[in-house]
């Protein structure tokens, strides 16, 4: 087994005198593709500000690969983890796209040459290219949430974190966006992905983590925690329709948990012959 | 007369430097929605809902400026001869930023704003706030001396919406009213949205990428693409071209991409778009129920079927 890429053991944060996090542990290693899903307030971003050390544990310990996050700058930090905000806003400032990509790029020092490749594909990677030289803060939300993702996924960070990506996207481009982080995945890099949409967690993520108040509810692969509808709706999470259809068909057929609409067909065609 | 009435609507913003070129956003849109209708907009990144909606609000072209070429017309009354102020009264729009709507000490004095601001009588105020938190079901007492930012997102949006209730309008415009919210806020928003459509009639056009929501809210669907309305129609209609939908960048309810499955590989004529409805379908056509005791060849099959189609061993 490899050593772990991100780990965490008994970690508590509070906000003031609000808990935020009560005891969460959690092992990541290289390669996973994990989703952490929960209602808002569970403790999702919390959990992964810990991981580019924007948050410092109150208690308990974070490591990213084999090292403590306290003993790491931020700087050093961000060449291991790649955060893409919630907010497009909070980290866009350049005058134009092509700079704006550019500019995590040069911060890491780069070669020059490099850069220019780097934000060329990721330009071209997000449809960007005839958006290049305009000013990013007056293109429209979805298109300035793409940008900041293209700056962070220009990096290839090891880890990239997506919170919230997809939300404000249109169906094309959050399926070309997550389409983007599984060939990330497949090519060594590991995704965090926190997210509300059950139907692309379930398509894209084969480990899901389930927070609630601040713990682990349930930590296990996607299909297995989508199976258990009881401890979903107790963590007040719906499962993607086709699984929710296949479950108030168990009366009268047995399916497998499917998870994507071609899961479905296949396993009812199978089921029901 | 229809509520809402948009002819040949083109408009676009101001241009971005002295002597560039405006960026047309609308190209010609053609719009009718009916007394009581629920209209759903849909349209990919850039395609010119969220400028549709300020039309409809009359802050495009009124606080934007640029070219604007046609007619809205909102029960009545045409955008171009009327001021924002006059049209909020009558069109109530919501945004999906509720924390950026809201700025009162206290959930009631939210509410209360809007109708304050007209200078009603302090009793037709009361009554109003009084029936907007309600609607919205912020009304237990808990919940009105809150002050807003401590409240849940789905929760915050309720009392954004409730604000914009109080006004009175004839018509809602909601501009992506959950996009921010967990799957329980959107859930709570559009049972409120489905209560204010049954027991009030409330004319709406909403703005949601969450197609399988607005399955179940919207009585129409238009699908704008490039400034254009490419697609109109029922949802049954509409969703059954899933393919269409992706095409154009957007998805069609999960179980209607499903529904296309069956169609295309067994030739079943299949168009249910909400899980209900596929249950009944489906479970029409099963023999009723196995018994329920538990397999001993299923679960080895399931063991079995799960390492094959396990999504690159993580576990």
């Amino acid at each position: 087994m490899n050593a772990p890429v991100l780990r965490v053991e008994n970690l508590h944060f509070a906000y003031g005198d609000v808990p935020a996090l009560s005891g969460v542990s959690l092992t990541i290693q290289p390669g996973e593709f994990v989703a952490i899903v929960g209602q808002n307030g569970s403790g999702k971003t919390t959990l992964v500000k810990h991981f580019n050390g924007l948050l410092k544990p109150a208690r308990g310990r974070v490591w990213v690969g084999e090292r403590d996050t306290t003993s790491l700058s931020v700087a050093e930090l961000a060449r291991e983890v790649g955060y893409v905000f919630q907010n497009p806003d909070h980290q866009i400032n350049q005058a134009t796209v092509r700079e704006e990509i550019a500019f995590g790029l040069r911060n890491m020092d780069f070669p020059p040459d490099k850069v220019i490749r780097r934000a060329d594909e990721a330009l071209t990677m997000f449809g960007l290219r005839a958006y290049a030289d305009r000013p990013p803060a007056i293109l429209g939300f979805g298109l300035r949430r793409k940008i900041a993702l293209a700056g962070v996924c220009a990096l290839r960070p090891p880890v990239l974190i997506l919170d919230e990506p997809t939300g404000g996207l249109d169906a094309r481009s959050a399926e070309e966006l997550l389409g983007f982080a599984a060939r990330l995945r497949a090519e060594g890099h590991t995704i965090l992905l926190v997210s509300h949409d059950m139907r692309r967690v379930a398509a894209f993520a084969g480990r899901c983590v389930i927070l609630k108040e601040g713990r682990v509810l349930r930590d296990g692969p996607t299909r297995e925690v989508f199976a258990d509808a009881d401890q979903l709706k107790h963590a007040f999470l719906v499962p993607p329709p086709v699984t929710q259809l296949a479950q108030a068909l168990a009366p009268q057929i047995v399916l497998d948990t499917p998870l994507t609409a071609d899961e479905f067909y296949a396993e009812y065609v199978k089921r029901s012959a | 007369m229809d509520p809402i009435l948009v002819e040949d609507l083109r408009f676009a913003y101001p241009p971005l430097e002295e002597g560039g070129a405006a960026t047309p956003v609308l190209r010609g849109v053609n719009l009718r929605v009916a007394r009581g209708e629920v209209l759903g907009l849909l349209g990919p990144t850039g395609s010119g809902k969220s400028t549709l909606c300020l039309a409809l609000a009359g802050i495009v072209p009124h606080s934007t400026g640029g070219e604007f070429g046609g007619n809205v017309r909102v029960v009545g009354l045409n955008t171009k001869h009327e001021r924002v102020a006059t049209l909020a009264q009558k069109v109530g729009l919501v945004f999906q930023d509720a924390e950026s709507q809201l700025f009162n000490m206290t959930v009631e004095d939210e509410v209360a704003f809007g109708p304050e601001s007209l200078g009603l009588p302090r009793a037709t105020i009361a009554e109003r706030v009084e029936w907007a938190l309600r609607a919205v079901r912020m009304d237990a007492p808990a919940y009105r001396a809150r002050s807003p930012f401590h409240l849940s997102g789905g929760q915050k949006q309720r009392v954004a919406l409730a604000a914009i209730l109080a006004m009175r309008p004839e018509t809602l415009v909601l501009d992506e009213p959950t996009a921010e919210l967990d799957p329980l806020g959107k859930a709570e928003v559009f049972d409120v949205l489905a209560e204010l459509k049954r027991a009030q009639g409330m004319t709406m056009v909403i703005v949601e990428q969450d197609v399988e929501h607005l399955a179940t809210l919207a009585d129409r669907l238009a699908v704008l693409a490039e400034g254009r309305i490419v697609l109109e129609g029922a949802p049954r209609e509409i969703f059954a071209q899933p393919a269409r939908l992706r095409e154009l960048g957007l998805d069609a309810p999960q179980v209607s991409a499903v529904a296309e499955l069956f169609r295309e590989r067994a030739g079943k004529p299949y168009d249910f778009f909400t899980v209900d409805e596929a249950r009944e379908v489906l479970a029409s056509r099963l023999t009723p129920g196995p018994s329920p005791v538990e397999h001993p060849e299923r679960s080895e099959a399931k063991l079995k079927g799960r390492q094959e189609r396990g999504k690159g061993g993580e576990a």
